[in-house]
């Protein structure tokens, strides 16, 4: 079976985001990158499915800027086959996003495609979902463990109140929640290897898809500040303080 | 113009998440009617058909609905859309599963997890990790959206909407519920709790992660929850994480023990009335968003708490 995983170009997660101060959106100027966690679950986890046998191709898939094929080395370096690179310098929003993966499904007729559940940017948790859709496919998301079951994929779900197990037919969207597995690191000489793995060129319009942005950022403000309050001395002060403005 | 708010619920009862989503409705304007699809779930139906400013509520009954399965709603919900001008579903698992589906069908851009609606086709949302607030217009004729419930006043319960039944979509669908574990608890539910006791990575085990905080939280009678480096260790399960991956809390009382403040836990629990943080190293950074702060050995000081209380 061949697995297409989509991989997200954002700023690295440890790096904690500035809002520019013209309000128009998060600076993003000189700040190191990386492939966005729930992307990297997602490339190991179709690792370990070729590692058991059950996927045969690894194709890779990033939707963003020239530099976007970094991103698709970091995959290939973790085990990935081949890459493709629909390359444009719109901020892609997730409909468009999964406009394009379903051309590119089309095209390469996987049997799964594992995305993250959402990117560490627009928190949006929306791409699998919305790929799903325009397919036709079930859905797996938020998936904590993935298994084959005959013809089936068996899907363990994280939701609010604990787990949940859904039975998928073939072909099928997952999507990535934390605990899935832990992302392995590239090691140097399958990241040297990854150097010759090709990559295709695309472009939005090579699909047909028009990726003019439905909503207009108005601004991007600060969070609200919250101050730092007061020390308390010990376990009475505390309680003392509660009580005096009745939070218990 | 006309709301169609998906209802959470359990079939037996109705989600507070549900109010707070049609709260959002209510800021947006129009006629708002609630979807309660489920199996026997009449219960959570006439739920729905008590809280304010619903015009009616429309039950739908199907097996496939008994666990909200996303291709089961997405096909309710789509034929649906042609009588209303937008789609409300609050940001929990269930809304952040089935939204998409309807918006890429209706071949609409959805706004996620909205903090705020700000007019009809403006509304604010956090984005990363709550590290910026975004305000956005959409350009799209109808709207799809999730709420963040914490950040709306639940509707009053005064109500007295009808209840219309509709039929369930045809099935087979090509995903199917085989299990699900929930955790049992007789505690306040983690994401409504009006306090919350929660615990970091410096509980150490799953045991002294129990025998900590589970007693100061019954004592308190709060929900608990837990930093995303304790699930992730294993102390305590999944569905307890307070955070931008997991659950965004915002009680009155907020006490956080042995968490040292990663910005993803405080995007998850930052809009709680009161935060109390107990933790051993002064310079973590829980405690430049706390209102108490008390530093010092939380295996010394939970006990002490848990006793004077």
């Amino acid at each position: 079976m061949k697995v297409l995983v989509p991989v997200k170009r954002v700023i690295d997660p440890n790096v904690r985001p500035r809002v520019k101060a013209d309000g128009s959106g998060v600076d993003l100027a000189n700040i190191k990158m990386a492939m966005n966690p729930f992307c990297e679950i997602a490339v190991e986890e179709a690792v370990r499915m070729k590692e058991k046998g059950v996927v045969t191709e690894i194709v890779l898939v990033s939707i963003g800027p020239a530099q976007a094929q970094e991103t698709i080395r970091i995959g290939l370096a973790m085990g990935g086959d081949r890459g493709i690179l629909v390359q444009t310098d719109v901020a892609v929003e997730p409909l468009a996003v999964a406009k394009i993966l379903a051309k590119i499904v089309e095209a390469e007729q996987p049997g799964l495609v594992i995305t993250g559940k959402q990117a560490i940017d627009d928190d949006a948790n929306q791409t699998g979902q919305m790929l799903a859709a325009l397919l036709g496919w079930p859905q797996g998301a938020f998936a904590s463990a993935v298994a084959m079951d005959g013809e089936k994929l068996k899907v363990t779900r994280e939701v609010d109140g604990g787990l949940q197990t859904v039975s998928l037919s073939l072909p099928a969207v997952v999507t990535t929640d934390l605990r899935l597995n832990e992302p392995r690191f590239a090691s140097l000489p399958n990241i040297m290897k990854a150097k010759k793995k090709p990559i295709e060129t695309k472009s939005p319009a090579d699909y047909g898809v028009d990726v003019t942005p439905r909503l207009t950022v108005v601004k991007v403000a600060e969070p609200k500040k919250r101050e730092a309050g007061e020390k308390v001395a010990d376990v009475d002060a505390l309680i003392a303080k509660l009580k005096s403005v009745g939070a218990i | 113009m006309a709301v169609l708010v998906l209802a959470e619920h359990n079939n037996a009862a109705l989600n507070d998440a549900t109010a707070k989503t049609v709260a959002a409705a209510q800021a947006f304007g129009g006629d708002i009617d609630v979807l309660v699809a489920g199996h026997n779930a009449k219960a959570a139906a006439d739920a729905a058909a008590k809280l304010a400013g619903v015009r009616k509520v429309i039950h739908v009954e199907g097996e496939a609905f008994s666990h909200a399965l996303a291709e089961a709603v997405e096909a309710l919900v789509v034929p649906m859309m042609s009588g209303y001008d937008a789609f409300f579903a609050p940001a929990t698992t269930t809304g952040k599963n089935v939204a998409p589906r309807i918006a890429a069908k209706l071949d609409v851009m959805q706004i996620s997890e909205i903090t705020k609606v700000v007019d009809t086709s403006t509304f604010e949302r956090p984005i990363y990790a709550g590290n910026a607030i975004m305000t956005v217009k959409s350009a799209d004729a109808k709207k799809v959206v999730t709420v963040r419930a914490t950040a709306f006043q639940a509707a009053a319960g005064a109500g007295s909407a009808s209840v219309e039944s509709a039929a369930a979509p045809a099935g087979p669908f090509k995903a199917t519920f085989v299990s699900e574990e929930l955790q049992k608890s007789d505690r306040p539910e983690l994401a409504s709790a009006k306090r919350v006791v929660s615990g970091g990575r410096a509980l150490a085990s799953a045991e002294q992660f129990d025998q900590y905080i589970l007693p100061l939280a019954d004592k308190l009678g709060a929900g608990v929850g837990a930093s995303r480096a304790a699930v992730d260790a294993g102390y305590a399960p999944n569905d307890f994480q307070v955070g931008q991956t997991g659950k965004v809390v915002a009680p009155e009382l907020y006490i956080a023990i042995g968490i040292s403040g990663a910005i993803q836990h405080l995007a998850g629990m930052k809009d709680s009335k009161i935060i109390v943080a107990i933790n051993k190293d002064e310079e973590a950074p829980i405690f430049q968003i706390a209102d108490y702060a008390l530093v010092g050995d939380l295996f010394k000081i939970v006990p002490e708490l848990t006793s004077k209380l």
